[in-house]
């Protein structure tokens, strides 16, 4: 527990250095905004299933979840191991997944002031979408985010140990992120898509990483026992994997020589 | 001219060669590309559900909108990106000393030396996309090669942007997270300008991150519904923001004070 503690306090501290960097992630990932935009402009002259207004908070609800999914380890792990700098945390008494794992974390904290800034800058634009969601919703949604977290990030993990066997680990990740980019609700909400697509995406673990908190959070309801159990899955399977994938490439690893 | 001509030449050729020794990076490019052209189709297609358009906009002129963007997101991809990384490493560890010494202009030199192939599956989906659409559309090939115009002004002021930016980097060496910030911006550029709501956003995507500029107005000369003034601004913005980057360049290089003096 102090352990755990002192890791966090000291990549708080790191992230805290590297914000201007941070802010400028935040300001990358302003995709859904853009949608926003797009999809309340459509709206005000077609028919759709979701209202102007609905779009409005869909997409901002979009941009709040998304910070919360954004995982970037596998970048950092293919870059440890193709350099060898991973040696020198293996010399020490700790498993380097808790180390990305509180870097993870402490950053969402630096996001959040730039995150809370954009929202209130997007309410100024349409005062007519402004609400509050149910303090209930939001904490469900809450919960759903954590174990989202999780699953995204033991997903990426476990993607990132085949870093011992190719080079090019990361563009496994490339891949991934297009499919979840159009699976998970990101580009719209997913009672736009047609029926059979839309059963498809339920097949995935995509619309709950993203569609379904912000319904949550909405106020439109999700099914929350499903998707607590399908991510709690997803995110267990992806640690068990990547404890054993972690074994096997360390050996790779030193039988490499580096 | 000629000399520039063969400098590039050499250039394109040495950095093709080493790239292709990567040869499964190349199928992982074209899948990734092949995976957003599709779900950029099929995000197009949702507008166009119940009665809904975008901006005014049938369901094919929109595409070839989407085409022009693919299409200069590859270009990008093919002959920016793979620059930028080397920009910012020749100013930071102070090599840029010796591009300054080569008898050549040295803006010229930094923005061509690397190609990358990556981007080419990009291309190739931009251009079917912009095929289809024209065919639908029942475009006569004169009117798409008109369209060759204003893009050529598009090429100028993304080139232009991003050399800009890449000139930052004398005083700030992050550039790199600057550039996925312009990225993610110019993604409004795959609808066309009439979507996205009057006020904020168009004044933004006009003037600011002009994507209006980029996608909207060469298909709208593909299409003949440009107004004389758009294509004005386009080409005055083009020529405008190529001067502004030498001028900058020549700006920022005057701060330039190598590695450790």
């Amino acid at each position: 527990m102090a352990k755990a503690r002192a890791l966090c306090a000291v990549s708080l501290a790191n992230m805290l250095e590297y914000r201007a960097e941070i802010y400028l992630w935040v300001l990358a990932s302003v995709l859904p905004l853009i949608l926003l935009g797009v999809w309340a402009h459509a709206a005000e002259g077609g028919a759709f299933p979701l209202s102007s207004v609905e779009f409005i908070r869909y997409f901002i609800c979009v941009f709040v979840v998304r910070q919360f999914s954004f995982i970037w380890v596998i970048w950092e792990f293919e870059e440890l191991v193709v350099s060898g700098n991973l040696s020198h945390q293996l010399l020490q008494p700790l498993n380097p997944v808790w180390r990305f794992l509180a870097s993870h974390l402490t950053e969402r904290i630096v996001r959040l002031p730039l995150v809370a800034l954009v929202v209130v800058i997007c309410f100024c634009l349409y005062p007519r979408a402004l609400w509050l969601p149910r303090p209930l919703d939001v904490l469900q949604a809450s919960g759903l985010l954590v174990l989202a977290f999780c699953a995204r990030f033991f997903l990426q993990y476990m993607m990132s140990m085949l870093a011992f066997w190719s080079e090019r680990a990361a563009a496994i990740e490339e891949l991934w992120f297009v499919v979840h980019l159009f699976l998970s609700g990101l580009i719209a909400p997913l009672d736009v898509y047609p029926e059979p697509v839309r059963r498809l995406t339920e097949l995935t673990p995509f619309p709950y990483l993203i569609y379904h908190p912000v319904n949550l959070l909405l106020g439109r309801g999700a099914p929350l026992g499903r998707a607590a159990l399908v991510l709690a899955a997803w995110g267990g399977a992806a640690f068990v994997v990547q404890r054993w994938l972690w074994k096997r490439g360390l050996d790779r690893y030193s039988a490499m020589g580096s | 001219m000629r000399r520039h001509l063969r400098v590039l030449g050499t250039f394109w050729r040495t950095s093709l060669l080493s790239e292709l020794e990567y040869r499964l990076n190349f199928l992982l490019a074209l899948l990734s590309s092949l995976g957003h052209a599709l779900g950029n189709y099929f995000g197009l297609t949702l507008f166009y559900r119940g009665t809904g358009s975008l901006g005014g906009w049938p369901f094919f002129q929109a595409l070839l909108v989407m085409g022009t963007f693919t299409t200069l997101s590859g270009l990008s991809r093919v002959l920016l990106s793979p620059n930028l990384a080397r920009i910012v490493e020749h100013l930071r560890t102070g090599t840029l000393d010796f591009v300054l010494l080569k008898p050549i202009d040295t803006q010229f030199w930094l923005s061509t030396r690397r190609i990358s192939p990556w981007g080419v599956p990009d291309v190739a989906f931009g251009l079917s996309m912009i095929g289809y659409a024209a065919h639908h559309l029942s475009l006569p090939l004169s009117s798409l090669l008109w369209a060759l115009v204003p893009l050529g002004w598009s090429c100028m002021i993304q080139y232009s942007l991003w050399f800009t930016l890449a000139s930052l980097s004398v005083w700030y060496v992050k550039i790199h997270n600057v550039t996925e910030v312009l990225n993610g911006l110019l993604a409004a550029g795959r609808y066309p300008i009439d979507a996205l709501p009057p006020g904020v956003y168009r004044f933004v995507f006009t003037f600011i991150v002009p994507v209006a500029l980029l996608t909207t107005v060469p298909a709208r000369v593909a299409l003949a519904s440009a107004t004389p003034r758009w294509l004005l601004l386009a080409a005055a913005f083009a020529l405008g923001a190529f001067v502004f980057s030498r001028a900058f360049w020549r700006f920022a290089l005057r701060y330039y004070t190598s590695a450790s003096s």
